[in-house]
């Protein structure tokens, strides 16, 4: 882990991204699809976010924006200094190099005619890195450093189970030697015994290459696991954020809290019994006015439903000043 | 938990196997188990373990061909054996005595009836009530599972409604039958968790209110620690391990189980720290290895002297039981020293 002193690797800035939402008789654009709706954090070198929220919250389209593998609506994404949201041709096509995706569904995100050889050194030859034998050489250091053995390059990927399949994704992904990965939602697909190999793996990859991570997942333990940092999602927007103990510790806002209570423990003698928080996120076509989560709240008051209330630090400051712990509920320090 | 009471429903010996290109797969082999009214039993393990082949067997759903049932009795109360029970008898008891929820909603809603026919026709066949108190009744449950504007979705028909809202509907029928016996396999896995706790309250509190016994199948051993009053581990098609709730999480005797259970980040394990894994990956079924099938993988066999691991790869290891009431199919269990 890099100490405080460290720059920010990655900084986004009031990032929105709306799908039009087309109706009406002729089709016409009649509102917008909020997915991602002013969002901001940093992220620095060497350090994991981990971005947490449940489906239709938005975290996957903004790990996506971030590689701009969607256009932002607004926003800056500063990415090592340079702004990726007004970055394009050339300089986009460098920069992205640097900044690299594993999916979560190691079935269908490795083209099934390809050998796992060729899936890996794809990478390398878009980006005209190295003669032929180097990349060869390279794909097969990298297949060795995921734990596979060279003989696996000239297989296709159906040959390989799910953790397999992951490790070849995770290959593919460090081809480039990028600085930042995104990994959305890496291990959901995995059975718990090949989950913990694929996150034992991301881990030391980190440690030893001093990679950046954006950790993509609704699940709350892993999250904790491998993050520094935490985000938490509801309906496009960043409700909490800050340290990873801080945020499971002394959660701040009333969804975060909600998460928390709902996940099963695996232990027999810490079984919840509370009546669990109520009804469904609502829809980004039409979000509730004020705090998204206010019509689920439990604490929820009449200002809620007025503004959003700002992502802003707690008082007195929990932790030093370089992590702050934010929490957007205009009721936190009374909860 | 009442340990006096008869079971209501005993699977014995199942065997059910599938007939492919390359031969005949044994996808389940030798299970039995046993569910008590108001109890619930975990059956756990990971994918192709055979914990769903199990499950769809109680209800006869395994499709015929290519699967074949090779064995084994799935008596449930007064009934009998379910397997031999003529098919009219047997869909009186589907659906009404026996509930099933699934991972997939659509196996078991009718896409041309509306949502509304479907919960109500639970409740005036099942109960006997009329169509204006079923509707009544139809509509709240639809509130109780959480699906906003209940009256306006009994007239959708269940393509109009979002996977989580199907997964809810479905919920809602089975709780609506007040089944004997509720069969939840991974009910809760595509859902959000928020979501998931609701449903697992729902279950509950039918439970609480009916006596039902159920039969919960997953592979998320938080939802097993919150659910299960005693839970069957399954690896490559046999029951490795069966216990009580207590037994099971705090002095597994298997191998795979204390894998199973430590590969969870949680308690115990360090931030960015090494995780315990389980080496290697789950046999195929149609290549199964001899003696124990988890030997391959095992950690604790890597600890033996040679003619001890001998033993591992040649002999299969029966269910014998071991102290706490539990049984493990292990040649070498963990001892309690060994905690």
């Amino acid at each position: 882990m890099s100490g405080n002193g460290d720059p920010p690797l990655l900084e986004v800035e009031g990032l929105k991204k709306y799908y039009p939402l087309r109706g009406g008789v002729l089709g016409g654009k009649i509102g917008d699809v909020r997915a991602v709706d002013g969002v901001s954090f940093t992220v620095r070198k060497g350090e994991t976010l981990g971005l947490v929220g449940e489906s239709g919250c938005g975290k996957s389209t903004l790990g996506r924006t971030v590689l701009r593998l969607e256009d932002p609506t607004e926003g800056r994404i500063l990415f090592d200094g340079t702004d990726l949201a007004q970055a394009s041709g050339p300089e986009l096509f460098r920069l992205r190099r640097e900044l690299q995706i594993i999916f979560q569904d190691p079935y269908s995100s490795l083209n099934p005619r390809m050998t796992v050889g060729e899936i890996v050194r794809d990478p390398l030859l878009v980006h005209r890195v190295g003669t032929k034998a180097e990349q060869v050489e390279k794909v097969r250091g990298l297949l060795d450093t995921v734990g596979m053995t060279s003989e696996t390059l000239e297989r296709y990927p159906h040959e390989f189970s799910g953790g397999q399949r992951q490790r070849i994704g995770i290959a593919r992904a460090l081809a480039l030697d990028p600085k930042l990965v995104i990994a959305d939602e890496p291990v959901s697909a995995l059975d718990v015994s090949v989950q913990s190999q694929v996150l034992n793996l991301m881990v030391q990859l980190q440690r030893e290459r001093g990679l950046t991570y954006v950790f993509i997942s609704h699940d709350l333990s892993v999250v904790e696991h491998v993050s520094d940092t935490v985000a938490i999602m509801y309906l496009g927007r960043i409700v909490e954020q800050g340290p990873v103990q801080e945020i499971f510790k002394r959660p701040a806002h009333p969804y975060t809290r909600a998460l928390l209570e709902a996940v099963p423990v695996p232990d027999p003698r810490r079984r919840k019994r509370v009546v669990p928080v109520q009804g469904e996120s609502p829809s980004a076509v039409s979000p509730p006015p004020g705090c998204p989560f206010h019509p689920r709240c439990p604490f929820a008051i009449t200002a809620c439903r007025e503004a959003v209330p700002p992502l802003e630090p707690l008082v007195p400051p929990a932790t030093d000043p370089a992590r702050p712990h934010l929490a957007a509920c205009i009721r936190k320090h009374e909860i | 938990m009442t340990d006096a009471a008869p079971a209501l429903l005993e699977i014995e010996d199942l065997e059910v196997g599938f007939e492919t290109e390359a031969g005949l797969l044994h996808a389940v082999d030798q299970v039995s188990l046993k569910i008590r009214p108001g109890t619930t039993v975990g059956l756990v393990g990971e994918s192709g373990c055979g914990k769903s082949v199990t499950a769809a067997a109680v209800l006869r759903l395994v499709p015929i061909p290519p699967g074949k049932i090779l064995g084994g009795k799935i008596k449930f109360a007064e009934r009998g054996d379910l397997l031999s029970l003529p098919t009219e008898e047997l869909s009186s008891v589907r659906g009404q005595e026996i509930a099933m929820i699934f991972q997939d909603p659509m196996t078991s809603l009718n896409p041309v009836f509306t949502v509304g026919k479907q919960l109500v026709e639970v409740l005036t066949i099942r109960f006997g009530m009329d169509r204006a108190g079923a509707r009544a009744r139809a509509v709240d449950m639809l509130r109780t599972v959480g699906i906003p504007d209940p009256e306006a979705r009994l007239v959708a028909y269940p393509h109009e409604l979002s996977g989580g809202m199907k997964q809810r509907v479905m919920i809602a029928m089975a709780l609506l039958s007040e089944p004997r016996l509720l069969i939840a396999d991974e009910p809760t896995t595509a859902l959000d968790v928020t979501i998931q706790a609701q449903i697992l309250h729902l279950i509950r509190e039918l439970q609480s209110r009916t006596g039902a016994a159920v039969l919960f199948i997953t592979h998320d051993m938080g939802v097993v620690a919150e659910m299960c009053d005693e839970v069957a581990v399954m690896y490559a098609g046999r029951l490795v391990e069966r216990g009580g709730i207590f037994e099971i999480f705090e002095h597994s005797r298997h191998p795979y189980t204390r894998g199973l259970l430590r590969s969870v980040p949680g308690k115990g394990t360090k931030r960015k720290g090494e995780l315990a894994t389980i080496e290697g990956v789950v046999p195929s079924p149609l290549d199964l290895p001899s003696g124990c099938r988890f030997a391959p993988r095992c950690w604790k066999r890597e600890l033996l002297g040679t003619d001890e691991q001998q033993r591992c790869f040649e002999e299969d290891p029966k269910l014998e039981p071991k102290d706490g009431g539990g049984v493990a199919a292990c040649h070498f269990p963990i001892t309690g020293t060994e905690q």
